[in-house]
């Protein structure tokens, strides 16, 4: 019998993720979409550094359905970052532990993003 | 290191399928890995439809019913039957737990039950649980003490301090919560594990152990405790009903109020 090659067990595949690991891997996934959005934005500042013409390229691409597609994904998630961050601050300060407090604090950075982003949303079409 | 995808030789491919004998009506299908270290072949998922009219109400009862009546080569860990020995911890119905202590009818559709995620197999449903017992030993999982014992009895204890350890003590060594960690899954090698960390707290927290600052500057390490991020998996998943997130914040807790 071979102790070598024993087989790795199925992982993520098999394993239902509760709503609290998706919210843990969704803070993940919004922090590298927040630095890609810097990208972005850094683009946005070069192009009106250089001049009327490139600033008008960088406006009609962040005008268009695919850039405003973006900028909205780009909104929710530093919303959604910012929620779930004040909930790693209060189980940091040691704070939320128990599954009660840990599903109602999900709830509310879900919500806080859904109305953030309203906000936001409603702000930008006033202004 | 994070891999999603499993190796070449552990891809579970499909298995044999036995049926329930004529004149069963109420039929669940058990869909269980099989893996024969002897065959040279891949995993493989073989169903085995069961009457459950004719099956106690457990999870562990139909893998027993499994074994005597339909497949004697079936391997799993079994022990009390009563959720105190933590040896039938495994995948079922997509989260951790103890066959014995999960009722059959909890479990929608299919039951699909595997062996604890991302382990090495043994066979079938038995992972090889070397690293974390070796990680568990690493922690000094018993008391440390520089001063001599009073010399009329034992190192004493108040109420309050005892029951510091409530929620810490109860821990059977199942590995369920381990192996739900995706942290522990992606730094399995590095990070010590819930299980494994709920032992520390356990002493951290225990008022006669006197090696306390030793134990914390054990931890104070980038992998060993801080690569836990709150996904709470373990908790969520451990059928003690304990809460080892908690007792790693309040590693972490100690930590800081040390550092401070």
């Amino acid at each position: 019998m071979s102790t070598r090659n024993r087989p790795l067990s199925p992982h993520l595949d098999i394993y239902r993720l509760p709503l609290l690991a998706i919210m843990s891997i969704s803070h993940r996934i919004t922090g590298v979409g927040l630095v890609i959005g810097l990208f972005a934005l850094a683009w946005w500042l070069c192009a009106a550094a250089s001049g009327p013409e490139s600033f008008a390229a960088a406006q009609a691409v962040f005008g268009s359905f695919l850039g405003k597609l973006f900028l909205l994904g780009w909104t929710v998630a530093l919303f959604f970052h910012l929620s779930h961050g004040v909930r790693h601050l209060l189980w940091d300060s040691g704070w939320g532990f128990e599954l009660s407090q840990a599903y109602l604090s999900a709830k509310i950075a879900l919500g806080a993003t859904a109305v953030l982003t309203v906000l936001a949303i409603a702000i930008y079409l006033v202004a | 290191m994070v891999e999603f995808s499993l190796p070449a030789n552990s891809r579970v491919q499909t298995g044999k399928s036995h049926k329930a004998a004529a004149g069963a009506k109420n039929v669940k299908t058990f869909k269980i890995y099989r893996y024969d270290p002897d065959s040279g072949s891949n995993p493989r998922l073989d169903s085995y439809e069961i009457d459950l009219d004719k099956c106690g109400p457990m999870v562990l009862d139909a893998l027993l019913k499994i074994k005597n009546e339909i497949d004697s080569t079936l391997t799993f860990r079994r022990s009390c039957r009563e959720g105190i020995c933590g040896s039938c911890a495994m995948n079922i119905d997509g989260s951790n737990t103890l066959a014995c202590l999960k009722p059959i009818e909890d479990i929608k559709g299919d039951a699909k039950i595997y062996p604890l995620p991302h382990m090495p197999v043994v066979k079938d449903l038995v992972p090889d649980l070397t690293i974390p017992y070796a990680q568990l030993a690493s922690v000094k999982p018993w008391m440390q003490t520089q001063t001599p014992p009073p010399p009329d009895g034992e190192r004493l204890q108040s109420p309050e301090e005892r029951e510091k350890l409530d929620g810490m003590w109860e821990c059977i060594l199942c590995f369920c919560c381990q192996t739900s960690c995706p942290s522990y899954w992606w730094n399995g090698d590095r990070y010590l594990g819930p299980a494994v960390l709920l032992q520390a707290a356990r002493w951290i927290h225990d008022s006669r152990d006197e090696m306390t600052g030793e134990r914390l500057d054990a931890l104070e390490d980038p992998f060993k405790l801080y690569r836990c991020h709150t996904i709470m998996n373990c908790t969520k998943t451990c059928p003690k009903g304990l809460n080892p997130a908690k007792a790693i914040g309040s590693i972490k807790t100690k930590l800081l109020q040390r550092g401070v």
